[in-house]
């Protein structure tokens, strides 16, 4: 037990399955990590991957149906996320975890003010008077770069720019200081210029209020810049865990060089032609058997096609599953 | 396809000048009552085009890329400028109908020669139709082929890009996002157009599939010798595909240069910006670089600031630069910039 004081979070054989049209989806089917406090950790991976769902289950945030009951265990401060009570899971929320979205227009109440929406916060978990509760949430706003947020915090959401939605949606989730933030493509929706800006707020807030951040994405210029540790998904399960320095200079899974090769890049010399990985995303619903990724992958073997692979430990923090790898079990 | 047989001279193929596009919006306040804004989207772009050659057309949302994308091909009628496609003066292509502005016979015609390639192959495929019908309409528009004849074309593009013939029964939603996107590239491809506007046509894409539909559009780029406007946001992929590059910002061209001198020696301050904001997969290099973060955002097209557009946000910015716009100017061979400071 003396691991879960250093781990702020520990994801265990998480299962999440949906219940559609077209049969029995799993989302995640069998994920497990665990995030250091104070650490940023990337999740990376394409639409579909299982990536937002598995945050959203921690969260406690997947409905029930089309869901199962995600199975496995989620343990935070010696609770587990998935039996707690929703009265439980509902102090937790906001409080000591928090979630900020893709697209803040559509995660802000459009109906209600700044104001409104910051302050309600800290009214709920830690019963603040509404004058110090504005006091707060104006020095909030203040702090993750609003200009004039004394004035400002009286508009409503569509009065905001797109980064500044952004920002008022990170002041909210950090108002009451998390131990642990997910946060899904923060800065897919923005622009480059302005998604500089964002990373440069978050990994200085990171600094000062000591929040470990998952950190969702599909960007791995991104996890290169802000993450300590990255795991990449595909089709519901991680395929490769590392420290980013290791995942990035040393990857082992094919779908992991596979996306670094594809990626296009600026500070490399014009190709004429860029590498791609062959064929289409898995349906979700219909996986090969074996490893998920097979049809794509140049290197898979008859076992590939028939045995979900092995993880192999590469050193003490990078570990890959992949039947190819040469490594210890 | 054009038989008409013109000399291939270096002439422009495409020439486009100070064009602007305007639209009305709504004012802020009355209820009943609005009285309307104009908002420049497009304000003096100029630029020409060689044939065969892809331009990249790069800018932050709402810097009025996608608009001078349509107002080229006249899917937009211009407020202002000329375009004129192989000496043709087609923003004149237009007649008045009622108090609507509709293409005359001149511009339906040329339609054969520009298609585009959109943003959202989810939005712009008709959920009714089958593969087969949507690329049909084209075909059958312009009464190309027949019968037996038409659908062996539409098999035959469908190979083009890389699809299996077999699958035109199907509808659009059976596709994932990487094929829907190849269904909206053969239904440009299928009257054998010499200009192709592409607008953003990988960023709704996968990472893993973008890379296939950029290998895609170089490809087809240079069998069918296809000149290519390529509009996107995204200077790392754009940079591979194109071979020269003009960087937008609020309506205008700041910067215009070959594909490697934009990203090699980029002397405008917001090209400067957007290349230092554009993230690299290296964490070595992602912690040691000097990164340049422009404050504040763009400001509204509605109210434009005075002077240099770029001001507000400009790290170099003089006091000229509040006062007078810049002008593009050639500041080596085949480099232009807006800029008052650079030299």
């Amino acid at each position: 037990m003396e691991t879960r004081s250093e781990n702020v979070l520990e994801v265990c054989d998480l299962r999440t399955h949906f219940r559609t049209d077209d049969g029995l989806v799993k989302a995640v089917d069998g994920v497990s990590f665990t995030v250091k406090r104070g650490e940023t950790l990337g999740i990376v991976g394409e639409s579909g991957s299982g990536k937002s769902v598995t945050c959203l289950s921690a969260m406690r945030l997947v409905s029930k149906p089309p869901a199962f009951h995600p199975t496995g265990t989620i343990y935070f401060d010696n609770n587990n996320l998935l039996s707690l009570t929703e009265p439980e899971i509902q102090k937790l929320r906001g409080e000591r975890l928090a979630m900020i979205f893709q697209d803040p227009l559509t995660s802000l109440n459009p109906y209600l003010t700044v104001a409104r929406q910051l302050t309600e916060v800290l009214e709920v978990h830690q019963d603040a008077r509404p004058t110090a509760a504005r006091q707060t949430s104006i020095e909030m706003l203040e702090r993750v770069g609003i200009p004039d947020a004394a004035s400002r915090i009286d508009q409503h959401p569509h009065q905001f720019s797109g980064g500044m939605r952004q920002r008022v949606m990170i002041a909210m989730a950090l108002l009451c200081g998390p131990e642990v933030l997910f946060a899904d493509e923060p800065t897919t929706a923005l622009d480059v210029t302005i998604q500089a800006q964002i990373l440069e707020l978050m990994k200085n807030l990171q600094k000062s209020i000591g929040t470990a951040v998952v950190l969702v994405t599909h960007d791995l210029g991104v996890v290169a810049g802000i993450t300590d540790r990255v795991a990449v998904m595909y089709a519901g399960r991680i395929v490769e865990e590392g420290t980013t320095a290791e995942v990035f200079a040393n990857p082992q899974h094919p779908y992991t060089r596979g996306l670094l090769e594809s990626m296009p890049r600026i500070d490399t010399p014009i190709q004429k032609s860029l590498y791609a990985i062959p064929g289409l995303p898995p349906d979700l619903g219909n996986l090969p058997a074996g490893c998920p990724f097979h049809p794509r992958c140049a290197s898979a073997t008859n076992q590939c096609q028939n045995i979900y692979p092995e993880t192999k430990v590469i050193s003490s923090t990078h570990q890959a599953t992949c039947w190819e790898i040469e490594g210890t079990k | 396809m054009n038989t008409m047989g013109k000399e291939k001279t270096e002439t422009k193929f495409l020439d486009v000048s100070a064009l602007e596009v305007q639209f009305q919006v709504p004012k802020r306040g009355g209820f009943l009552y609005q009285e309307s804004a104009k908002l420049k989207a497009v304000d003096g772009v100029s630029f020409s085009m060689t044939r065969g050659e892809t331009l990249g057309l790069v800018g932050e949302s709402g810097c009025g890329k996608s608009t001078t994308g349509r107002a080229v091909l006249q899917l937009l009628r211009p407020s202002r400028g000329c375009v004129i496609f192989d000496e043709e003066p087609i923003h004149e292509f237009w007649k008045k109908k009622g108090t609507k502005w509709v293409w005359d016979q001149r511009l339906r015609d040329l339609r054969r020669r520009m298609q585009m390639i959109f943003q959202d192959p989810f939005a712009s495929l008709n959920p009714r139709m089958t593969v087969e019908s949507i690329l049909a309409e084209p075909l059958r528009n312009f009464d190309v082929t027949q019968g037996v004849e038409r659908r062996e074309k539409i098999q035959h593009l469908l190979m083009t890009v890389g699809m299996d013939p077999r699958c035109m029964r199907r509808y659009p939603h059976e596709f994932s996002g990487g094929q829907r996107q190849r269904i909206g590239i053969a239904r440009a491809l299928a009257l054998g157009p010499e200009f192709i506007v592409a607008d953003e046509p990988i960023s709704a894409l996968d990472v893993s599939i973008q890379a296939q539909i950029m290998n895609l559009l170089s490809e087809l780029r240079e069998n069918l010798s296809l000149t290519l406007l390529f509009i996107a946001h995204d200077l790392a992929a754009i940079r591979h595909v194109s071979d020269r590059i003009a960087v937008m910002y609020l309506g205008r061209i700041v910067e215009l240069a070959s594909a490697q001198t934009i990203v090699d020696r980029p002397q405008h301050p917001y090209t400067q910006a957007l290349l230092s904001a554009v993230p690299v997969p290296d964490p070595r290099q992602e912690h040691s670089r000097q990164r340049t973060v422009l404050s504040g955002e763009m400001p509204s097209p509605i109210n434009p600031p005075a002077g240099c557009p770029f001001h507000t946000r400009c790290p170099l910015c003089e006091e000229r630069c509040r006062r007078e716009v810049p002008v593009m100017r050639t500041i080596e061979t085949g480099h232009q910039v807006a800029c008052h400071v650079v030299n």
